[in-house]
């Protein structure tokens, strides 16, 4: 089982679709209670950083419970910034954490927000881009990106070079939308649901 | 290197493509759901499904459309004809599109921008702007170009972005439907004067109108319909043109 987090940060019927394509039918948990029987969990939004505020103290700690259990973790886009410290976008609002570091906005060298379809440069193995050939282009549109990390596995470069894949043992991350990004996208959407049946 | 993207644009009208000529004289070129897939293999970068009559009865053969296209279809989806409302926008969007594109009532109604940015973020709302050539000026025309409103594009285009607008879909009335190519220079007034992406719109024949479009226009993506769908140019061919003249492009299979 798949939840997927509906925090009220955009609308969820594309990330949904991509899902389905990749032979999964997520579930939304409508309290953080509902996440007890996840074996993955994806966090996905678009907007601004503020909006993640409304991922409580509550839904933090069921998180947090869900990953000791050995589920994992999924961010998309606004999600993946999240799993880190905090963004330079609301200094009040704290990042899941799970990922030390933060988002910072990308210098207006280029037009910000970075839209469209830029190279992927994977740097280490990865198990969310297993088959995924470095260079591989993915759909972004984002205006703030995450620090480089060692958990970084994929980075991606517009005005500054950001990290746009993080993976650690549980913690997966994109900066892109890979439900909008073809047929690579939908891989690695099908790459985590089968990290996600490994659980047992 | 952020990729300059080619868009498809599917004008609909009761669920089957049409394209007119100059907004006049439509005709029919096909059904959008398999025009949709055959630009996904040909590795066209995002679709956009311009309801061309937006009367209220062709609401639901619309969404039909969008549900149709969005299941198999993994790349960015815009709509746009007829979003006067919070209403409209979540319809297409429920539906399956990620982005709407609102022209004539944001005209009437600038703030309808900010209450659409605020509800589905500014990545998802596209501002349309018609414009026409008027004594050196770029006049902004509402209602399928048939309205002229005494806005200027570059002022208007300004104002959207500042209202929220996440993209700027500029279409040269002037060269819409002619296959003349693109107004580079309407284009690159409007593209160094925001930040957000512009998407050119209108005149499209050959390849190198786009090359020029992305160079002299500024543009960051360029849309175009009947180029397209008639085949004369595979989208794969045009990519490669491009490339090969150093736009930055996604290619097939990467």
């Amino acid at each position: 089982m798949i939840a997927l987090i509906d925090y009220g940060a955009g609308n969820l019927t594309s990330v949904r679709k991509g899902f389905a394509a990749a032979g999964a039918e997520l579930y939304t948990p409508r309290l953080p209670a509902d996440l007890a029987t996840a074996d993955g969990i994806v966090v996905p939004g678009v907007g601004h950083f503020s909006a993640t505020a409304a991922l409580d103290a509550e839904w933090r700690a069921a998180i947090h419970a869900a990953l000791d259990r050995g589920s994992k973790l999924f961010g998309i886009c606004l999600g993946l910034q999240w799993l880190f410290e905090g963004s330079d976008e609301d200094d009040d609002v704290a990042g899941l954490g799970v990922i030390a570091g933060r988002c910072h906005r990308l210098p207006p060298i280029l037009k910000v927000p970075h839209v469209g379809w830029n190279a992927l440069d994977i740097r280490r193995p990865s198990r969310l881009l297993a088959g995924i050939p470095s260079g591989t282009q993915a759909y972004f549109t984002h205006s703030y990106a995450a620090d480089i990390t060692p958990e970084a596995v994929a980075l991606t470069t517009h005005a500054a070079v950001f990290a746009s894949v993080v993976e650690t043992d549980q913690v997966f991350g994109v900066q892109f939308h890979p439900e909008k990004s073809s047929t690579a996208g939908v891989q690695m959407l099908r790459n985590f649901v089968d990290l996600c049946s490994r659980n047992g | 290197m952020l990729s300059k993207r080619l868009i498809a644009c599917l004008d609909v009208r009761n669920g089957c493509v049409v394209k007119g000529v100059q907004f006049e004289g439509l005709r029919n070129a096909g059904d959008p759901s398999a025009l949709a897939r055959r630009y996904n293999v040909e590795g066209i970068d995002e679709l956009v499904i311009l309801d061309v009559t937006a009367t209220l009865e062709s609401r639901q053969a619309l969404a039909d459309t969008i549900r149709a296209v969005s299941r198999e279809l993994f790349i960015p989806l815009a709509v746009g004809g007829g979003i006067r409302s919070l209403d409209d926008a979540e319809a297409a969007i429920e539906a399956g599109a990620d982005k709407v594109s609102v022209n004539s009532a944001a005209l009437l109604d600038p703030a309808l921008i900010t209450r659409l940015a605020a509800r589905y973020g500014s990545q998802a709302i596209v501002v349309a702007i018609d414009a026409k050539r008027s004594d050196g000026r770029f006049d902004v025309y509402s209602r399928s170009g048939s309205t002229g409103t005494g806005r200027q594009a570059v002022e208007w285009a300004k104002e959207a972005e500042a209202c929220g607008a996440g993209e700027i879909l500029l279409t040269s009335i002037d060269r819409d439907g002619t296959r003349e190519g693109f107004d580079c220079e309407l284009n690159a007034a409007v593209s160094t004067a925001v930040s957000i992406p512009v998407i050119a719109s209108g005149g499209a024949g050959t390849f190198q109108h786009f090359l020029d479009v992305f160079t002299e226009g500024r543009a960051d993506a360029a849309l175009a319909a009947s180029v397209f769908h008639y085949s004369e140019h595979a989208v794969s061919e045009l990519k490669q043109f491009l490339a090969s003249n150093g736009i930055p492009v996604r290619l097939q299979h990467t």
